[in-house]
């Protein structure tokens, strides 16, 4: 049986594809993201839903900067505050990097509560997406408390009596507040371990445990499918396939998947 | 995926949590008042939440399991084959079998690995800022430099190791003597109401600054008391709340005098101070942070402070 010679341009995808074909042999990674990324949500979905995505695109420009801001940075009393003044004015670009998580930071937490906002003005917290709305509380706390070890980090007048300040308004909390504000200065005054003790929290502990809880976020907006909006004719449970998509977008989403795999 | 119904499987009303609120509040209130109430409220709590856990799995799957109707076989019974049973009786052993105990094991040796790993870490983490604290006395000059009557800001780095950021500031004033003894007012700058630090309500004498290794002396003029530019608490010259959100007087530092030298010693908190001077009757309590009240009822809501 004589094999049809390929066309240049099917080489051409086939050279491609071949590294593609053989990530996704091996881990399925590539299947998982498209099905991530092409999954079917309601057709009535508006532009108030992507405050979510937003609020990741946030948090990954934070750790992105983070990390290289972290490689001029100095978490020592006797450095911290010169070497903010070389990243700012002496590292190539270093006042862009700084300013983007300086800025960014305050975008980030605008968009977590504006995020919360619609998912709570739409009623997506109610079942059976409860469990959600409480791993972004916790991501939310979590937020804050970036917000809070950050800001001591410039090492400055502002910064350190802004510190001072919030742990005492932390160690002001019943029964365990003392201890907590004690935790939090490594002793009972703020000392020279403070500074690393906030660094070592604000770029390793939280984002950690924020990247985590991202992931289980995700992982049950995925299993649990996008809310309609509440003005949505097609309230859940009652619209054509359970009211995840309309019998016209189910048609186009057929076709295109379709288009797709090459039928 | 599978679609999921948006019927919330929610349970009926119920009054058992009200119950647990109540045994949680005695519980709380129990440990400040006594270990018994706390116990009773700890009980309740339980029962309660015994109940609320019951009504709450009362319409689940969980413990409702649909009835298998029985099998009714039809035709004639198929005669049972002559011989010993398929299947020998268990023998005791297989009721704990290898691959449970397995299991089970390592299980159990992982949770134990596991805790001899981050116990440690964690004590790493927190005792440090709990152990070896405390406040080594510190010489801030000769008593001829604290003229009688008049207040002397007085900044010394408690810890030399720790370099500025152990700076501490303490307005000092001798009152005389009473008794044969020199007495002194030693007024710590730390806020009452979240730790800013507060200044002088009037002109310092900068030209009678004075300077020995690491303690800076600057004379007040006269000053009416003390105030915090932070949230606007005021002071008067004992260190008495007289305005702003402070909930306290200020914290005071304990001092003892060798060889002519003033030494200032730890710090302590102070709930307010009758009268003024040497003959003034300082209300004395172990040293808190900022914000916390240390007498009246609010005080029960720090138990117990960390070791200082």
């Amino acid at each position: 049986m004589a094999t049809r010679r390929l066309t240049r341009s099917e080489q051409l995808q086939q050279t491609i594809m071949y590294p593609v074909d053989w990530l996704e042999e091996r881990s399925g990674l590539i299947g998982g993201v498209r099905y991530f990324l092409f999954r079917k949500v309601p057709g009535d979905t508006n532009w108030f839903q992507t405050l979510g995505a937003a609020t990741l695109t946030a948090f990954i420009v934070q750790a992105l900067t983070g990390s290289i801001l972290a490689m001029y940075y100095k978490p020592d009393p006797n450095s911290a505050y010169e070497s903010i003044q070389n990243i700012t004015n002496n590292v190539w670009a270093g006042w862009l990097v700084r300013g983007m998580h300086r800025w960014g930071a305050s975008v980030f937490i605008i968009l977590m509560f504006m995020h919360m906002g619609r998912v709570f003005l739409f009623g997506a917290y109610k079942y059976p997406r409860e469990l959600n709305w409480i791993i972004g509380v916790l991501l939310l706390a979590m937020g804050l408390g970036e917000g809070f070890t950050g800001y001591l980090l410039p090492w400055d007048q502002t910064a350190y009596w802004a510190t001072v300040v919030g742990i005492n308004i932390n160690g002001t909390a019943p029964f365990l507040g003392p201890f907590l504000a004690q935790f939090l200065q490594g002793g009972t005054y703020i000392n020279a371990g403070t500074l690393s003790r906030f660094y070592a929290i604000h770029m390793l502990m939280i984002p950690g445990a924020i990247a985590a809880l991202i992931g289980l976020h995700l992982y049950l907006v995925v299993r649990l499918g996008v809310t309609s909006p509440p003005w949505s004719k097609e309230a859940a449970g009652t619209g054509p396939l359970n009211g995840a998509v309309t019998t016209e977008k189910r048609q186009g989403l057929t076709r295109f998947s379709q288009r797709r795999n090459g039928r | 995926m599978e679609p999921h119904d948006d019927h919330p499987h929610v349970p009926g009303p119920s009054l058992w949590p009200v119950g647990f609120a109540v045994g949680i509040v005695v519980l709380l209130i129990g440990l400040i008042v006594s270990w018994w109430v706390a116990g009773i409220g700890a009980a309740v709590a339980l029962g309660f939440a015994f109940m609320w856990v019951r009504d709450l799995t009362a319409g689940t799957a969980l413990t409702h399991v649909p009835a298998v109707p029985p099998e009714s076989p039809t035709g004639a019974a198929i005669p049972a084959p002559r011989g010993g049973p398929a299947m020998p009786p268990s023998e005791p052993g297989d009721r704990y079998p290898r691959s449970k105990f397995l299991e089970l094991s390592t299980l159990g040796l992982g949770g134990v690995i596991g805790g001899l790993v981050t116990a440690p870490a964690l004590g790493f983490m927190i005792a440090p800022a709990f152990l070896k604290q405390g406040f080594k006395d510190h010489d801030v000059g000769p008593l001829s430099d604290f003229p009688e009557g008049k207040y002397v800001v007085t900044t010394f780095t408690s810890d030399a190791s720790q370099g500025t950021v152990s700076r501490r500031t303490a307005f000092v004033r001798y009152n005389g003597d009473l008794n044969g003894q020199p007495s002194f007012t030693c007024i710590s700058n730390h806020c009452a109401h979240l730790g800013c630090p507060v200044q002088p309500n009037g002109p310092l004498n900068n030209a009678g600054t004075k300077q020995f290794q690491d303690v800076t002396l600057i004379p007040t003029i006269s000053i009416a008391g003390f105030g915090c530019p932070c949230h606007g608490g005021q002071y008067d010259t004992e260190g008495n709340r007289i305005a702003g959100p402070p909930v306290r007087a200020l914290d005071r530092y304990s001092f003892s005098i060798r060889n002519g030298r003033l030494f200032l010693g730890a710090p302590f908190s102070v709930s307010h101070v009758d009268g003024t001077g040497a003959q003034a009757k300082i209300h004395k309590w172990p040293f808190s942070f900022p914000g916390e009240h240390v007498n009246g009822i609010e005080s029960w809501l720090y138990p117990i402070q960390p070791p200082h």
